[in-house]
C-alpha cells in the first residue's frame, strides 16, 4: 500500500520526516517497506520563459532560445525541438542539474553556440501524457523539413513555391504570424499563390510545431493545416516534425519555479506492509488513523456533502436487487447524470499518480481515488446498459458468459456473483466491472456502485477465474460494510467538485446484515498479566481513545466498525501493547515449573551419525526433498517400479521440483555431478534426509530417514567406502554386519553392488558403485560410489552403551596361513569358515593378502590371513593353537576347497 | 719401573685424548690394558721388585690401571656423544614441507547454527520434537486460526498433494505447535526444527524448500515479557553479547499480540546500509503470544494457561551468523563452500 504523504497530511498533520516517520509508523504496527521521494533525482530545474528563439545558424533544425529563470540575466539554451514557441512557460534542466535517471545536465556547446542546459520533455521529468493530458503533441507536416525517401523522385520539389498544388486542395503556404490562444490552440497567418496573385488567411490548429517563415501544407478546402497523417506521409519524410517535444507548461506558475512542486513531483511516498487482519489499513484514511494515533495528533476526517438535484427520481430510475443477501451483506448506489466525461484536474491526478494508480478520465479516476481514499471499491458503470433500469446481485448462471473490461471472456459457474440487469451479467461483483457497461467518451449517465460483498466468495471467484484485482483482494480480506455509504457520497462530492456531472438526489442503499458493533470489557489486570506489564487503567484508556474505541462508565469499549479484527483481550491486548510500545515491555526470563529438557536417543544417534561421517571426512549437504520424476528413469528404476509412487505436488514450481524423492539417490547423484562438474577433487558428501513413501497416517506420508554417503575420486574405490560403511556400523555398535553381493539393483554397477546385512540378515541399506549409465546421465564420466542406509533400521539395531571386558592377561599366538581357492570363492565365506573352524582360541582373523599369477593355477587365488588365537585363562601351548590351525584348515578344504599353500 | 708406568700413562691418556673413533678406541685399550697390553707387560715385572718395593708399585700401576680405564670411560662418552650428534644432524628435516593431511568432515553451516539454537533451548529444559513435512492442512492452517481465506492458503502460496487442499507440504514448523499440544502434558516447552515449504521461485533470498526452527512454551503465567526476555538471549547467544534487538507489532494469525524482532544489522550498527536495505535492522523471526483461539482447539483453557511461541528462519540465521551473501549457495553443496565451515 503506498501513501501520499502530501495526502495523508490532508487528515492528519505529520512533520516527521520520512525516516522519522517511518519509524515510528513500523513500530506501532504498520511496516513501512520503503519510503521514495518522487523528485528525488530531479534538481536545479525551473521554470523559465522563453523570450526569443532564433534558428541556429550551423543547423537546419536547431533553435538558439534565450529564457527567462528568474534570475537578473536571462540564459541561453539550444534545443532541437519545434514545439515551443516564444512565451512559453518549459522546464528548465539549469547548469549542473539532474533528472530521472541519473542523467546530470551541464552547459556545453551544441554545434558552435553556448547551451546553458536543457529544456524538458514530459518523459525526461519522469512523467508522461496521462499525468499532463495536455502534454500531448500535434506535428504539422513541415515542408521544410521534407526529406524524399528516394532524393531522386522527390515527391515534393525542393525548391517549392508558394501556392505548388501538393494534391487536391493542399496546397505549399507559408506560415507568417503564429499566435497563442492558449489552451494548446495557435492562431497561424498563411500566404500562398494562387493563379499567380498572391492569398492569405488566418487558421486555427492545434499544431504546435509552426513558426513564422515555416512552409505548411495547407488544405484549402478543409482550411487546416495538414499533419504527416493528412499528407500520408513517413516519419522519415519529416524527421523532425515528430509529436514529441518540450513539455509546455499550462500551469500558474511563473520563471524560477521549482518544477518539482509545479508538477508535483514534491510529494513524498511511503509503502506500507500491510498484514491481512487490517483491510481498513489499505486506505489513506485507514493509514491517517494510525499515523494520527501513532503521533498522539487529531485527525480531521470530513463528511462528504453532496448537493444533488440531478434530474430524476432515483428509485423510478434504479432498482437494485439481491437475491442471495448472504453474499452482498450491503449494496450502496447513486446516479450521476448528464456526465462529460474528460480529464481529472490535476491536484487528483498528482495523487493518483503518487499513489502508484493512472489516471485514465474523471469518472474512473473518482472511483479510484474514493477506493484510495476510504479502501472502499467503487465501481462506475454506464446507466444506458442497464436494461430495466433494474440491478440483479444474483450468483451466476452455470456457464454463463461475461466479458470483463480487460477484454477476456469468462465463463462462469454459480460459484460466481455478478451484477446483471434483467437480461444478462454487466459485471463480475467485487472483481472488475464488464465490458458491456464501461464508461465511455459518450457515456451520459453513470452508476455509482459502493457495495460489500462476502469475502470467500469474491476470493474463491477471483482464483478460479485466476484474476486477481485490486478491488477483489480488498474484498476478499472482509471489508467494513459500514464504508460503503460514505465512500459513494464522498464520489458523488467530488462529482460535482469536478463539474463532471449532475448527482441524482437519493441514495439505494440495501442493509442484508444487522450493524452490530463489538463490545468487549477493559481488563487491565488481565492484558497485564499477559504481557509482564503494570500499565495503569488510565494509559490504557488514553490508548483506547486514540484508537477511536470508546469506553464507557462500566468499562466496556465499543470498537469501530473498521476494526473487524479486535474480538477479545489478546486483541485489546494487542492494541495496548502497541501504543504503549513493544520495546517498552519489560524482559523477563521464564519462571514456572522447570521441564527436563534434552535429546531423544533417536537425535542422539543422528548426531552420533553425523560426527562418525565426518570423522571419515565426509562433508554435510543438505538437498531438496522434491526431485524431478524424470530422475526415476536416470536411476534405471523399471516403468513398474512400485518405488515410483511418489505424492506428486499438483501445484509445483516446475517439474525439477514436482514429486517427493522416495530414494535419496538422486539428490545425492545431483551434487556429486555438480562437483564433479565444478572440477572438484575428492569429494566425500553425506546427508541424513527424509524420503517420503506413501501410505501414511490419515494420508500422509511415511517419512523415513536415510544416511546416504557418496564420493569420487582418485584412487577412490568400492572399498574405501565399505570402509567408511563398517565405521559407521561398528560406531553404532551393530554385530554382525554383512555384505552380500547384489547383481540387479539398476541404479548401481552388477559386479559392484553390495546389500548391507546385519543383526541375523536385516536389512540396512545398499551400497557400491554407481552403475556406469546412471553416472553417464548425470553428466559424470568417472567412478562414482553411493550407500543408502536406512536409519530407522540402524536405530533399531544400535547396540547398548559398551561395558569394559577385562584386557586379555595371557599372551597370544599368532599364524599366518594362506590357501589356495577358486576364484568364485569370496573372502566372506573364507572368513566365515575359519570363525566357524576354529575351536575357540581364535580371537581375530584379518585378511592380509590376495595374490594370483605365478605359482597359482588359473582361476584359483591364493588368499593369507593373519589369526590370533589366545585362552583368556592361561598361556597356550604352541601345540594348542597347533590344533585350532588345523581345525580351521579342515574346515577351508572341507567347505571352501581351499588348500594350505 | 716406574717411569715405564709414568710413561705408559702419558703416552696413553694422550691416545685416549686424541681417539676418534670407536674401533681406534678399542685398539687403544687392548694396547694398553689387553692381556698383551703394555700395562700388563710392565705388571708382570713386578715378580723382579723386591717385597718393599711392590705394594708401593702395585699401587703406582693400580692407579694408572685406573686412570687409564676412566679416561677410556670418558673418551668412549665423548664418541658417543659426537655419533649422536652427527647422527641428528644427518636426520634433519625440512620442517617447513606440509604435514599428511587428515581430512576431515564438515557440518553443513545451516546445520551447524541450527545445532547451537538446539543446545541453547535445551539448556532452558526445552525437548526437541521432529514432525513430518507432508502434512495435514488442518494442521498447518485451521488448527493454527488461520481460517479458510487466509492469503498463505492459496495455491499460489502452498504446495498440495490433493484438489481439496487437505494434504499439503507445511508451510511452516508452526504444526508443530499443535502436534505438541495434542500429545504431550502440560506445562510444554519444545522446539521443533525442520524444512519448510513455500512456492518461491529460487533467488539469492528465496528458495521453494528452507527450515524453520519453531519455539513454544505453555504454563501458567507466561508473559509477553518471557517472551521478549527468551529471545533477546537467543540473539546474545548467536550473535553475541550486547546484540540490539527490537520488536515489532506483526500479525500472525495463530498469535496474539503477535511480533516481528529485528537485530540491528551488524554491517552498519543501525545507521541503514545495502545489508538491510537501508533500515538499519534485519528481521530474524515472527513470535507472539498463543492465540487463545489455538489454545481453545487444543482443549486448553486460556484463561488458565497462556503461552508464547516463536518461528525463525535458519538460513537467514545461518547466512547473518557465516556472513553467507547468497541462499543458493547452501542447497548448492559446492564441497568449495562446505569446506569452509
Amino acid at each position: 500500500m503506498n501513501l501520499s504523504r502530501k495526502w495523508l497530511n490532508e487528515f492528519v498533520e505529520i512533520d516527521a520526516n520520512d525516516k522519522e516517520f517511518a519509524e515510528a509508523m513500523t513500530l506501532s504496527g504498520s511496516k513501512v517497506e520503503l519510503t521514495h521521494d518522487m523528485g528525488e533525482e530531479i534538481s536545479n530545474v525551473v521554470v523559465g520563459r522563453i523570450l526569443s528563439m532564433e534558428r541556429h545558424e550551423n543547423s537546419d533544425h536547431m533553435w538558439v532560445c534565450q529564457l527567462d529563470v528568474g534570475k537578473e540575466e536571462p540564459v541561453q539554451i539550444v534545443t532541437g525541438a519545434w514545439n515551443i514557441h516564444t512565451g512559453d512557460l518549459v522546464p528548465v534542466s539549469l547548469h549542473k542539474s539532474t533528472l530521472p535517471g541519473g542523467k546530470k545536465i551541464e552547459k556545453g556547446k551544441l554545434r558552435g553556440v553556448l547551451s546553458n542546459g536543457m529544456l524538458c520533455s514530459l518523459k525526461e521529468l519522469g512523467l508522461d501524457e496521462r499525468d499532463f493530458p495536455y502534454g500531448v503533441i500535434t506535428a504539422a507536416a513541415l515542408l521544410n523539413d521534407y526529406h524524399p525517401i528516394d532524393p531522386d523522385k522527390p515527391s515534393i520539389p525542393e525548391e517549392i513555391e508558394l501556392g505548388h498544388k501538393i494534391f487536391g486542395s493542399v496546397v505549399a503556404a507559408g506560415a507568417g504570424e503564429v499566435k497563442s490562444l492558449g489552451d494548446g490552440r495557435w492562431s497561424v497567418a498563411l500566404v500562398w499563390a494562387e493563379d499567380g496573385s498572391p492569398v492569405g488567411t488566418t487558421v486555427e490548429t492545434a499544431c504546435q510545431n509552426i513558426h513564422s517563415m515555416d512552409l505548411v501544407a495547407f488544405d484549402t478546402k478543409a482550411r487546416t493545416i495538414c499533419t504527416l497523417a493528412d499528407l500520408h506521409a513517413e516519419q522519415k519524410e519529416f524527421p523532425h516534425c515528430i509529436p514529441d517535444g518540450i513539455f509546455v507548461l499550462q500551469e500558474d506558475c511563473k520563471p524560477g519555479d521549482d518544477i518539482k512542486a509545479v508538477t508535483g513531483l514534491d510529494d513524498h511516498v511511503v509503502e506500507f506492509e500491510i498484514t491481512p487482519n487490517r483491510p481498513d489499513c489499505l486506505s489513506v484514511i485507514g493509514l491517517a488513523r494510525e499515523a494520527a494515533a501513532t503521533f498522539d495528533k487529531p485527525c480531521r476526517f470530513h463528511t462528504p456533502e453532496v448537493k444533488g438535484g440531478g434530474e430524476g427520481v432515483l428509485p423510478e430510475l434504479l432498482d437494485v436487487e439481491t437475491p442471495d443477501p448472504e453474499l452482498c451483506p450491503r449494496y450502496t448506489a447513486r446516479m450521476v447524470r448528464n456526465v462529460k466525461i474528460g480529464p481529472s484536474p490535476k491536484w487528483m491526478r498528482e495523487r493518483l499518480r503518487a499513489m502508484g494508480v493512472r489516471p485514465i478520465n474523471n469518472i474512473v479516476d473518482i472511483t479510484n481515488y474514493v477506493m484510495l481514499e476510504y479502501g472502499q471499491p467503487m465501481h462506475a458503470f454506464d446507466y444506458r446498459y442497464v436494461n430495466g433500469g433494474k440491478i440483479i446481485v444474483r450468483r451466476a448462471a452455470e456457464g454463463e458468459k461475461l466479458t470483463t473490461l480487460d477484454g477476456k471472456e469468462h465463463t462462469l459457474t454459480s460459484n460466481h456473483l455478478v451484477i446483471a440487469d434483467e437480461g444478462r451479467a454487466v459485471g463480475l461483483a467485487g472483481i472488475m466491472g464488464g465490458l458491456n457497461s464501461e464508461i465511455v467518451d459518450d457515456t451520459a449517465d453513470v452508476v455509482f456502485e459502493s457495495a460489500c460483498f462476502d469475502g470467500t466468495c469474491i476470493r474463491k471467484g477471483a482464483l478460479a477465474l485466476g484474476m486477481r484485482t485490486e478491488a477483489s483482494a480488498k474484498f476478499e480480506k472482509g471489508l467494513d460494510p459500514m464504508n460503503t455509504l460514505p465512500a459513494v457520497n464522498r464520489a458523488c462530492e467530488l462529482v460535482e467538485l469536478l463539474g463532471a456531472g449532475e448527482v441524482v438526489d437519493g441514495v439505494i442503499d440495501i442493509l442484508n446484515y444487522v450493524p452490530q458493533p463489538t463490545v468487549l470489557k477493559l481488563e487491565p489486570d488481565k492484558i497485564n498479566a499477559l504481557l509482564g506489564t503494570d500499565i495503569s487503567q488510565g494509559e490504557m484508556a488514553q490508548i483506547m481513545e486514540r484508537i477511536n474505541f470508546e469506553l464507557h462508565d462500566d468499562q466496556t469499549l465499543t470498537i469501530p466498525s473498521w476494526r473487524g479484527d479486535v474480538k477479545e483481550m489478546a486483541d485489546l491486548a494487542e492494541e495496548v501493547a502497541r501504543f504503549y510500545g513493544y520495546n517498552n515491555i519489560p524482559t523477563t526470563l521464564m519462571r514456572g515449573q522447570t521441564t527436563l529438557g534434552g535429546y531423544s536417543p533417536e537425535q542422539r544417534l543422528e548426531q552420533r551419525l553425523g560426527a562418525v561421517c565426518r570423522s571419515c571426512g565426509y562433508d554435510e549437504i543438505i538437498t531438496y526433498s522434491f526431485i524431478s520424476p524424470t530422475w526415476y528413469d536416470k536411476i534405471g528404476w523399471p516403468a513398474s517400479d512400485p518405488r515410483r509412487e511418489s505424492f506428486k505436488i499438483l501445484n509445483p514450481l516446475g517439474e525439477d521440483t514436482s514429486i517427493m524423492r522416495t530414494t535419496t539417490l538422486p539428490s545425492m547423484l545431483d551434487i556429486l555431478a555438480r562437483n564433479y562438474n565444478y572440477r572438484n577433487k575428492d569429494v566425500r558428501l553425506y546427508e541424513l534426509g527424509r524420503i517420503y513413501l506413501p501410505g501414511g497416517e490419515n494420508g500422509l506420508a511415511n517419512e523415513e530417514k536415510v544416511l546416504t554417503l557418496g564420493a569420487y575420486g582418485e584412487g577412490f574405490g568400492f572399498y574405501d567406502l565399505k570402509g567408511v560403511v563398517e565405521a559407521i556400523l561398528r560406531e553404532i555398535r551393530v554385530g554382525d554386519v554383512e555384505f552380500v553381493p547384489v547383481s540387479d539393483n539398476p541404479s548401481y554397477h552388477p559386479g559392484r553392488c553390495a546389500q548391507v546385512l546385519a543383526c541375523d540378515g536385516l536389512y540396512v541399506g545398499v551400497m557400491g558403485q554407481v552403475h556406469p549409465n546412471v553416472a553417464k546421465s548425470c553428466g559424470v564420466d568417472g567412478e562414482l560410489y553411493c550407500a543408502e542406509l536406512d536409519f530407522v533400521t540402524m536405530r533399531s539395531i544400535a547396540g547398548p552403551d559398551p561395558e569394559y571386558t577385562p584386557l586379555p592377561r595371557f599372551p597370544s599366538v599368532t599364524r599366518d596361513i594362506a590357501v589356495v581357492c577358486d576364484e568364485a570363492v569370496t573372502v566372506g565365506k573364507l572368513e566365515w569358515t575359519i570363525r566357524r573352524g576354529a575351536r575357540g582360541l581364535l580371537k581375530e582373523v584379518s585378511l592380509f593378502d590376495i595374490y594370483r599369477g605365478k605359482g597359482i593355477d588359473e582361476g584359483k587365488k591364493s588368499v593369507a590371513f593373519n589369526l590370533v588365537l589366545r585362552a583368556d585363562d592361561r598361556s597356550l601351548t604352541s601345540e594348542e593353537a597347533d590344533e585350532d590351525v588345523k581345525s580351521i584348515l579342515e574346515a577351508l578344504e572341507k567347505d571352501c576347497g581351499a588348500r594350505l599353500r | 719401573m716406574k717411569e715405564q708406568l709414568a710413561k705408559i700413562k702419558s703416552e696413553a691418556l694422550a691416545a685416549f685424548e686424541a681417539v676418534a673413533s670407536p674401533a681406534a678406541l678399542d685398539e687403544l685399550r687392548v694396547k694398553y690394558l689387553g692381556k698383551k697390553g703394555e700395562l700388563t707387560a710392565v705388571l708382570k715385572q713386578m715378580g723382579r721388585l723386591t717385597p718393599e718395593e711392590r705394594p708401593a708399585m702395585g699401587a703406582l700401576a693400580n692407579e694408572v690401571r685406573s686412570a687409564l680405564e676412566s679416561a677410556i670411560e670418558t673418551a668412549s662418552q665423548k664418541l658417543e656423544a659426537s655419533a649422536l650428534e652427527a647422527r641428528l644432524k644427518a636426520e634433519a628435516i625440512d620442517v617447513t614441507v606440509p604435514g599428511k593431511t587428515v581430512k576431515m568432515g564438515h557440518k553443513h553451516p545451516m546445520y551447524s547454527a541450527l545445532d547451537e539454537i538446539k543446545d541453547i533451548f535445551v539448556g532452558m529444559g526445552f525437548t526437541v520434537l521432529d514432525g513430518p513435512e507432508v502434512e495435514l492442512a488442518e494442521l498447518n492452517f485451521d488448527r493454527l486460526n488461520a481460517e479458510e481465506g487466509h492469503p498463505s492458503r492459496d495455491w499460489s502460496d502452498t504446495f498440495y498433494f490433493d484438489k481439496d487442499s487437505r494434504v499439503m507440504l507445511r508451510s511452516q514448523t508452526s504444526p508443530m505447535q499443535v502436534r505438541a499440544m495434542d500429545s504431550m502434558p502440560l506445562p510444554i516447552r519444545i522446539i521443533a526444527p525442520g524444512r519448510v515449504y513455500r512456492k518461491d521461485e529460487v533467488d539469492a533470498t528465496h528458495s521453494p524448500m528452507f527450515h524453520q526452527v519453531e519455539g513454544m512454551v505453555i504454563d501458567k503465567n507466561v508473559t509477553m515479557a518471557d517472551l521478549k526476555g527468551t529471545l533477546n538471549l537467543l540473539a546474545e547467544e548467536l550473535f553475541g553479547k550486547g546484540t540490539v534487538t527490537r520488536f515489532r507489532p506483526h500479525h500472525f494469525p495463530f498469535t496474539e499480540p503477535s511480533c516481528e524482532m529485528d537485530v540491528q544489522c551488524h554491517k552498519c550498527g543501525g545507521a541503514g546500509c545495502a545489508t538491510c536495505k537501508g533500515e538499519g535492522w534485519i528481521e530474524l523471526l515472527g513470535a507472539g503470544m498463543i492465540h487463545p483461539n489455538v489454545l481453545r482447539m487444543a482443549g486448553i483453557d486460556p484463561e488458565e494457561w497462556s503461552g508464547w511461541a516463536f518461528g525463525m528462519g535458519l538460513e537467514r540465521t545461518a547466512m547473518r551468523r557465516f556472513k553467507i551473501a547468497d541462499l543458493r549457495l547452501i542447497f548448492e553443496n559446492d564441497v568449495r563452500f562446505l569446506e569452509q565451515f
